[in-house]
């Protein structure tokens, strides 16, 4: 089935080695996402994984077979382009149904399928437009059902959200969930919105530089990241990094802590200090308050509505146990 | 506000009447011609028929009797209809190949290919006509596709390139994983997207090779002989006979005028290098 491994997998584009040998598995059925800052090289393994790309070194297997020297088309995979990459001369029905002409299905099954994935992704009454004539959200589903036709070992998504509007991100991010419920095939989604990674994935892979920083499941990443990259990449707002005597105090080089870990208490907190500025969501509420001694500014979320505005005094008490330690080098401690 | 309308309403006037002029006077020598071709040579010279004269076929009986006409029609058709598909054969898959896997090389080359039209024709005649001579195809159709062909690669390729560079990697790409090979790639994908491009291209090429004349000239002396040359061979020891020339020329040139005009909107987007939406 769909388990994908990757052995000294490298790629140089001339001298420069964008991606330094790495080793990673997908096990069958799992939702893998790849994340990263834009440049980290996470399109790039997708890209290798689909045979977009050549590896300079390495080995890929799919199912248990090596693929390195396999053609794109015949490795099993379906990939979902960020630009949905539909053909644009073609209809709807024409695009669904195009790979299952190159693999010369017959005619009456290659239309029973497309009404098949049509119907599944309420498609139907656009099967005789030109992608042209549909919006962004409708021409991602032809992409997602030209994808699915070919009943692939694993699919492939490379930032397959990112050109849509906000409200649509969410639907077709549900979407995309339910799909992998249903087919329970191995997908692999490249994105560099950590909320979307933490939202889908059975598994993230963070990269930098090509790098993989760490692997594991979204609350592992969450609760426990291995370096400070990953602490600062992982969660929304971003993890309060501090330096300086006040981190050496707790035997660190720098301390991590979660602006959902700083209680907004009426005096006596760890900390004092002045709001800068106070956002107000609703539901949420986040502080940046200045700390007397931090160079940094912290950001501190507080559930509900809370009445704090610019200027106002804060008293911030830190829960301790969910505080994160780093060394020198970067890498967690204890 | 008021000077920006003022500006708009001259702008309005004096855009089409400054067009009008310019095409009129380019116009001009064309209609002068097909005029003249309708005069006897005698009328042809003479200043106060310039306008009022008797109309006469004379010039296009004597043309189609005496000159041989569609011999060297058939010889333009056939030259450059071959010479714009086999320049078309070669250009498009070395356009595809130079927009979807470019190398390090591909400016370079495509420099290079648009540098060997600055090369002035001239200077290579000689070696032609030897070469042409020497390998027994001097005065051979296939010698003049190959000519037209070889002058248009640059700019069929050029052209192309520039239309191949416009469609999205990604769709080849999706191509690629739905089971796509290569000639697969250009045959769904790349002809259908850039038919527009192509179409322009062929045109164009159909065009300067119909209109090519110095090589046509130097290169034939019978069997292959284009309208080029029939034009060319119109000079009698006696002096020009404007009546007659006139009347080979827009023989000449009239099916390309014809061509033209059913095609302006592909040649004007081919000219401009799709730069025209």
């Amino acid at each position: 089935m769909g388990r994908i491994v990757l052995q000294k997998v490298s790629k140089k584009f001339g001298e420069i080695e964008v991606i330094p040998p790495l080793d990673l598995t997908i096990e069958d059925g799992e939702f893998a996402v790849f994340v990263g800052p834009s440049g980290c090289g996470k399109s790039t393994l997708l890209r290798l994984i689909a045979g977009l790309e050549d590896n300079t070194s390495g080995d890929i297997i799919i199912d248990g077979n090596t693929v390195t020297q396999v053609p794109p088309s015949k490795r099993g995979l379906a990939m979902v382009f960020q630009s949905y990459a539909l053909y644009p001369h073609m209809t709807v029905r024409k695009n669904i149904g195009f790979p299952l002409r190159m693999e010369k299905m017959d005619q009456a099954e290659i239309d029973a399928k497309v009404n098949t994935a049509a119907t599944s992704l309420n498609l139907t009454d656009y099967l005789d437009r030109k992608p042209g004539q549909l919006s962004g959200g409708q021409r991602q589903r032809v992409a997602i059902g030209r994808a699915i036709v070919r009943e692939p070992l694993a699919f492939l998504f490379d930032e397959p959200l990112s050109n849509l509007d906000a409200a649509l991100r969410v639907g077709m991010r549900m979407e995309i969930l339910e799909l992998h419920n249903k087919l329970k095939t191995t997908m692999i989604y490249v994105t560099h919105d950590q909320v979307e990674a933490m939202t889908m994935a059975d598994k993230i892979v963070v990269l930098q530089a090509g790098v993989i920083e760490q692997v594991g499941s979204p609350l592992e990443l969450y609760r426990a990241p291995r370096n400070l990259f990953v602490a600062g990449f992982i969660g929304s707002p971003k993890m309060n990094l501090i330096t300086g005597p006040l981190a050496a105090k707790y035997g660190a080089t720098t301390i991590g802590i979660r602006p959902e870990h700083i209680d907004v208490v009426a005096s006596g907190g760890t900390w004092e200090g002045t709001v800068s500025v106070s956002e107000h969501l609703g539901s949420d509420t986040f502080l940046h308050v200045k700390v007397a001694g931090f160079e940094q500014v912290l950001t501190v979320r507080s559930i509900g509505d809370i009445a704090v505005k610019h200027g106002d005094k804060v008293s911030l008490s830190p829960r301790l146990g969910e505080l994160h330690k780093f060394g020198a080098d970067g890498l967690r401690i204890g | 506000m008021a000077i920006v309308a003022q500006h708009t309403k001259f702008s309005k006037v004096a855009w089409p009447v400054l067009a009008w002029a310019v095409g009129l006077l380019f116009f001009f020598p064309i209609f002068f011609m097909v005029m003249t071709s309708f005069k006897t040579d005698a009328d042809a010279v003479k200043p106060e028929f310039l306008f009022r004269f008797t109309p006469t076929l004379e010039n296009y009986t004597n043309m189609t009797n005496n000159y041989d006409y569609w011999r060297f029609a058939t010889n333009s058709v056939i030259t450059s209809v071959t010479a714009t598909l086999f320049t078309l054969f070669v250009a498009v898959p070395c356009a595809y190949a130079m927009a979807f896997n470019p190398s390090r090389g591909t400016k370079d080359i495509l420099m290079w290919m648009l540098s060997t039209k600055m090369l002035p024709a001239a200077a290579v005649l000689y070696p032609m006509i030897f070469m042409a001579k020497s390998l027994g195809i001097y005065d051979t159709k296939f010698l003049i596709v190959m000519v037209l062909s070889l002058i248009n690669l640059p700019i069929a390729v050029w052209m192309l390139f520039t239309y191949f560079k416009d469609i999205p990697k990604d769709i080849i790409e999706a191509g690629q994983m739905d089971g796509l090979n290569t000639w697969g790639e250009v045959r769904e994908i790349l002809i259908p997207l850039a038919w527009g491009g192509i179409a322009s291209t062929a045109l164009l090429v159909f065009i300067f090779c119909w209109n090519e004349a110095y090589w046509t000239v130097r290169l034939t002396t019978i069997d292959a002989a284009t309208l080029s040359k029939l034009i060319e061979g119109n000079r009698a020891p006696e002096g020009l006979f404007f009546g007659r020339l006139s009347a080979v020329s827009t023989a000449a040139v009239g099916p390309i005028v014809v061509l033209g005009w059913f095609c302006q909107k592909q040649l004007v987007q081919g000219l401009t290098f799709g730069a025209v939406k």
